[in-house]
């Protein structure tokens, strides 16, 4: 009897369209790297930011394509930047319009032809899951994360982990402050789920009630890993670490609940008062009115350098899953 | 008391939670199988009060985990020669693959054509699995 009687909901399928396994590493979200690699990564990373000019040549002859989806500026440039400054190359758009997926073509498609050009692909969608789909359709070619919907942003995790080591040397025994729109921010639920695979980590989330830590990130930590607050200015001087978001417009049904909620915290100078000499002040970037201007100038005000090490961050991920050294 | 007959060779499908057979029978596509099938509904049990029982006369190999997700309590028996030659307790499967459909409208599933996407349990109690895409929580 043939198989397909039954259909596929009877049968195991011995092929179903996607490509066999197979070896390639790709991020898809924080957690494919162990710490252990991650902590390969970083040094990696430090080596690139001590000596830049060792590692001009190392990506000579290799193509990354850009494949954005959905408009970026920070993230796109950035991985754009990181290829250049390897040496290599890059192919792509940053406009679904100017691609064949507006003639209809299917995304393994895309992925598949772009497999037969590029040796490393990073790509954007609005759509939940779809790098992961990417990379199923992609045998050969690494595929990067570069934001999935509301759903992952593994880069912006390893700039984060990045950051905090460069300044504090080490993952364990920080307090974090969390501040802002913790509801909706990717990059955050990101951050603390990265953050708390490390010893001793205390978070202080700090949002208006509206915007509180969804309960499916609160249920991941032990009951004394946090605590939650819609004050600022009672905990700033607890926090090593306090990390500023913005509260997302775009995820607002009502624009009077966002008029409502988009200035609750303004940090200025005032408010830092209180705050360790040896805090570090992060923020994803872009920002709105949520860091006062006159904050920039502050020593402890580290996310334009945030920025600049995703950038380097990003070069360490191209060359580890190209698998190439110097 | 309605009789039906032994099978030779095949499977029969028992304990099925009385009213689950229908829905087991649609699922499995049994209706489209040229083989001897028998759906019984309302059969008395002393364990069970009532059950259904499905019987089908074949020799393909069945993916057992499609049952364990559609009702873990179901017995397999294997029929050979007649004979009950093997008994087997379903148990609620850690992964299914190409049964379940994402629910979340925002997963990139719901618009582009993935076929046999896997779910991984997320919670045994509440039967819930895990989208392998988007780690949304759905179940069948």
């Amino acid at each position: 009897m043939p198989s397909h009687v039954f259909g596929k909901v009877f049968f195991r399928n011995k092929t179903n369209g996607v490509e066999p396994m197979n070896k390639t590493k790709h991020l898809i979200e924080p957690r494919d790297f162990t710490i252990e690699e991650l902590d390969e990564l970083f040094r990696l990373a430090d080596n690139i930011i001590a000596s830049p000019k060792d590692y001009l040549d190392v990506c000579r002859g290799k193509l990354l394509a850009s494949l954005f989806f959905e408009p970026s500026t920070r993230t796109r440039f950035s991985f754009e930047a990181a290829m250049l400054r390897l040496g290599g190359q890059v192919i792509g758009f940053d406009d679904p319009s100017a691609s064949s997926t507006s003639k209809g073509e299917t995304l393994a498609d895309t992925i598949r032809t772009v497999g037969c050009y590029a040796d490393i692909a990073v790509i954007r969608h609005p759509r939940e899951g779809t790098a992961k789909l990417a990379s199923k359709h992609s045998p050969r070619m690494p595929v990067i994360n570069a934001g999935d919907g509301g759903h992952q942003h593994p880069t912006q995790t390893l700039t984060d982990l990045l950051t905090i080591r460069h300044y504090k040397k080490h993952f364990d025994n920080h307090v974090i402050a969390v501040c802002g729109d913790l509801k909706f921010g990717r990059t955050i639920h990101s951050l603390v789920k990265a953050m708390s695979r490390y010893e001793n980590v205390k978070f202080i989330f700090i949002s208006p009630d509206e915007l509180k830590m969804p309960a499916y990130i609160l249920d991941e930590l032990h009951d004394t890993a946090y605590t939650q607050t819609d004050n600022l200015e009672m905990v700033i001087d607890q926090a090593d670490i306090l990390y500023m978001s913005r509260v997302q417009r775009e995820r607002f049904v009502s624009e009077e609940e966002y008029e409502r909620l988009k200035d609750y915290y303004i940090l200025d100078n005032l408010k830092l008062q209180n705050a360790k000499e040896d805090m570090i002040i992060m923020h994803p970037l872009p920002r709105v009115n949520e860091i006062s201007d006159e904050v920039d100038d502050d020593p402890r005000a580290v996310y334009f350098e945030q920025a600049r090490f995703g950038m380097f961050v990003r070069m360490a991920l191209i060359m580890k899953l190209l698998e190439l050294e110097v | 008391m309605i009789n039906v007959s032994k099978i030779k060779k095949g499977i029969v499908l028992d304990h099925i939670s009385q009213g689950q057979g229908y829905k087991i029978f649609s699922q499995l596509k049994l209706d489209e199988i040229e083989d001897v099938v028998v759906l019984l509904r309302n059969i008395p049990s002393n364990k069970m009060g009532k059950k259904d029982l499905i019987k089908i006369e074949t020799d393909i190999p069945l993916d057992l985990t499609v049952l364990g997700l559609i009702d873990p309590d179901i017995t397999i028996n294997i029929i050979e020669n007649g004979e009950r030659v093997d008994k087997i307790k379903l148990k609620l499967p850690q992964r299914v693959t190409g049964i379940l459909k994402c629910k979340n409208p925002r997963c990139i599933t719901q618009y582009e054509k993935v076929r046999d996407i896997d779910f991984i349990l997320a919670d045994p109690k509440k039967r819930t699995y895990r989208c392998e895409y988007c780690d949304s929580h759905t179940s069948l």
